[in-house]
């Protein structure tokens, strides 16, 4: 079973596994330096819980929970 | 001796104070932040120094330089097909990381490159050490420190610039080194490019076709013409087949490449960037779970919203009320300066009856406001509160099909709609982009603030000046704002069930770490930059109009007015929707410049037909409440402000971001159609259980 991105809760970390999306979204994340081995955290979730706040190589990117579910991640470290 | 010309791009991420750099060298007042377009069009001013004057591009901030945005685009084509003498790459020191994407694809292109890594004095703060000496050796050209805000080291760059241009210095960067069989493939369609482009810049070219890059071969089958591009494009072809069957997907090409500049940046920043602090981002990160909280998040907005328009309202009303003073005062000197020159008594009367008594009411009521609506608006963009707001609002837009930067959008439609509607570039998807321009005059200008604070005071809250006053007519007003808010979503909504039809795309969106904000800056900027660019724009066309309508007025035939007899004609039609003649005539003249309308329907009333002396608030209501207003025609006439076509700037902007009059057209329709709805209902409703 497969982990995605949107799993994660305030405070956990992961590590990028692979990217499923496609097209535009999928380029955008790479431009942002979202690529596999990249380590997240998540920091922040907006007041109805969607999109969530990542750090992604030191910057907060908000990312929306349909594309997250598309981001497979793994070595999920719960500190939340 | 003539000096030596020289060109220099600046390139960076957002939000990496990329403006501010390109102020300090080029002595520019061009407003920092994220009000895109702005930089879209390359802006661009000289630095001079030692015996070279350096013409500097601003570029529009970008990730990368594989462009899936029009500004990226407008910054991927500067520098591959513009021939530049450098390019500064700015940096933002507390994520060099990420920056450093830019900075390897920019190195790809050439080689002539100056890495400023600009916020050092953030990263100090943030106790963030970089070794600046050793990522020089490590990228293989020079990188300078900087902290623009605070002007350290720009001259240092330019020295670096200097020596670059000058070859004092040889730049020589390490270049990136992919798998065998994709470097084989980059020098194969490399080798077919140099045929035809004569520049040194083939790399990243071959790169990007290789990853077939769509908009870029458009670009380049008309710079080579059909028959060379076929060529080409055989090569092409022949290259991507190589590389997939050694394993890669057609379509994940630039994956290899990135995850390769991506790793290079990775081994980089460990080497020379050292945190002394790991939890340098703790304090942002709380402030920010305050700011999005579920409990917090959207009251906060509101309560900001109130804040700045009651300090807004209550900061106008005194030099407001000083300003039209000592402008009306003018009157009678200009009048006896035109008769002591001989002018026509009817040129006299025009001039200063109608053209100098508009004017003067259109600065009057405009200019305090806004000298304090757009600095207070500015502080809380340059402290980085927008983008939270947009965070927190995304889910609203999502539901309704469109993206949460519309809510960045709408916050500079406060300020004007035009310039909302060219921020929509921040917007990728062009779907949503357009919702975005058709829905931003849902959110009212400051040209319609005083129009919708005058008529609140006089109708709904009295003139007492107690603070009780002043915070009944911030909530009013509030709720108009919110009124227009939810109007956005539902329209948002319908055109993306209808001729905007699709699912919500996707979404990224960085929330920069808070910065104090620069306060003296900001307001001298704020006031430079928007209020007297805002102002000058409503006089130059509050002037012809205030002509016009005194033509109107004067111009009598059978003893009518032209203007009474306009207004007569569409009395009985505005009476229906709660308005008459004047009201509705005055919203219609009022097309070049919405501040306009109130001083419009002041004249339409007025025997004499021009404006009466414009004492104090309570003789207007008194003129008004004689020519039949009463609290239903307040309201619509609020509701008309609030929803009707956008000013005529606002519309050409539209034409010229949409590129088609189609478009112009539906912006104009959907808010009149639903501003006339209304209205329609409200009277019928009230008159029909005779509540007036």
């Amino acid at each position: 079973m497969y982990q995605t991105l949107d799993s994660l809760k305030i405070g956990d970390i992961a590590y990028i596994e692979e990217i499923r999306s496609e097209g535009s979204i999928r380029r955008r994340l790479l431009d942002i330096g979202l690529t596999p081995g990249c380590k997240v955290k998540c920091v922040l979730k907006s007041p109805s819980g969607d999109p969530s706040a990542y750090l992604i190589r030191g910057a907060f990117i908000a990312i929306r929970k349909e594309d997250a579910t598309a981001i497979i991640i793994k070595g999920v470290e719960q500190n939340g | 001796m003539d000096r030596m010309k020289k060109k220099i791009a600046l390139a960076g991420n957002p939000n990496v104070g990329k403006s501010t750099v390109f102020n300090e060298l080029t002595g520019m007042h061009q407003h920092t932040g994220n009000w895109p377009g702005k930089t879209v069009s390359n802006a661009s001013g000289i630095c001079k120094f030692r015996y070279t004057d350096y013409m500097i591009y601003d570029l529009p901030g970008t990730y990368s330089l594989i462009a899936h945005s029009q500004e990226e685009e407008v910054a991927r084509d500067f520098l591959c097909f513009e021939e530049q003498d450098a390019v500064i790459v700015v940096c933002d020191a507390v994520c060099l990381e990420r920056n450093l994407n830019l900075v390897l694809q920019t190195l790809e292109i050439t080689s002539h490159v100056i890495v400023c890594v600009n916020l050092l004095d953030e990263a100090k703060k943030k106790k963030i050490h970089i070794n600046l000496k050793k990522l020089s050796e490590k990228l293989g050209v020079p990188v300078v420190g900087t902290s623009a805000r605070s002007k350290k080291g720009l001259d240092k760059l330019m020295a670096s610039v200097d020596d670059v241009v000058y070859q004092r210095i040889k730049s020589n960067p390490n270049h990136l080194n992919y798998q065998p069989f994709l470097e084989e493939a980059i020098t194969t369609v490399e080798a077919t490019l140099k045929n035809f482009y004569p520049i040194q810049k083939t790399r990243w070219l071959a790169m990007q076709l290789l990853d077939d890059d769509i908009v870029l071969k458009e670009a380049v089958l008309d710079q080579l013409g059909q028959e060379n591009f076929n060529v080409l494009e055989e090569v092409i072809e022949e290259a991507r087949l190589c590389i997939y069957h050694n394993g890669i997907q057609k379509n994940h090409i630039k994956d290899v490449f990135v995850s390769e500049i991506m790793r290079v940046s990775e081994t980089i920043c460990n080497e020379v960037v050292t945190y002394e602090n790991q939890e340098y981002m703790e304090k942002n990160i709380k402030i920010d779970k305050i700011i999005t909280s579920r409990k917090v998040g959207i009251p906060l907005m509101i309560l900001l919203l109130m804040v700045v328009f009651w300090i807004t309202i209550v900061g106008a009303n005194y030099p407001s009320e000083l300003l039209s003073n000592w402008l009306f005062g003018f009157e009678d000197p200009f009048f006896q300066f035109l008769n002591f020159l001989h002018a026509p008594e009817w040129l006299s009367n025009m001039l200063v009856f109608g053209m100098y008594r508009v004017l003067a009411w259109v600065v009057a009521v405009m200019l305090p406001p806004m000298a304090i609506f757009f600095p207070l608006f500015t502080l809380l963009e340059d402290l980085g509160y927008l983008p939270r707001v947009a965070f927190n609002m995304d889910h609203a837009f999502k539901r309704c099909s469109a993206c949460g930067k519309q809510a960045l959008t709408m916050t500079m439609g406060f300020g004007c709609n035009a310039a909302g509607v060219t921020g929509c570039r921040i917007i990728d998807s062009p779907r949503e982009r357009f919702i975005a321009i058709l829905t931003n005059n849902f959110v009212p200008c400051n040209g319609r603030f005083p129009t919708l604070i005058a008529v609140l005071t006089m109708f709904f809250i009295g003139f007492s000046s107690s603070i009780g006053a002043s915070i009944i007519s911030v909530v009013l007003l509030t709720i108009i704002i919110l009124l227009g808010i939810a109007m956005t979503l539902i329209v948002s909504k319908l055109l993306s069930k209808t001729i905007l039809r699709g699912v919500p795309s996707s979404f990224t969106l960085e929330l920069p770490p808070y910065r104090k904000p620069q306060i003296v800056k900001v307001i001298v900027r704020s006031i430079f930059d928007r209020t007297l660019f805002v102002l000058g724009r409503a006089i130059s066309v509050a002037a012809p109009a205030g002509i016009l309508i005194w033509v109107l007025a004067n111009i009598q035939i059978d003893h009518v007015s032209i203007l009474t007899m306009c207004s007569d004609f569409l009395n009985p039609f505005a009476q229906t929707i709660g308005l008459d003649g004047v009201i509705l005539m005055a919203f219609i003249l009022g097309f070049p410049a919405n501040e306009i309308v109130i001083p419009l329907i002041m004249m339409g009333y007025m025997a004499s037909g021009t404006i009466t002396e414009y004492t104090n608030l309570l003789a207007l209501k008194t003129l008004l409440v004689e020519n039949g207003w009463n609290w239903l025609t307040a309201l619509c006439v609020m509701t008309m402000c609030l929803f009707h076509f956008p000013c005529s700037t606002t519309c050409l902007t539209i034409k010229k971001e949409t590129g088609s009059w189609k478009w112009v057209g539906l912006s104009i329709l959907i808010p009149t159609i639903i501003g006339l709805t209304i209205c329609f209902l409200l009277t019928t409703f009230t008159h029909y259980f005779g509540i007036v």
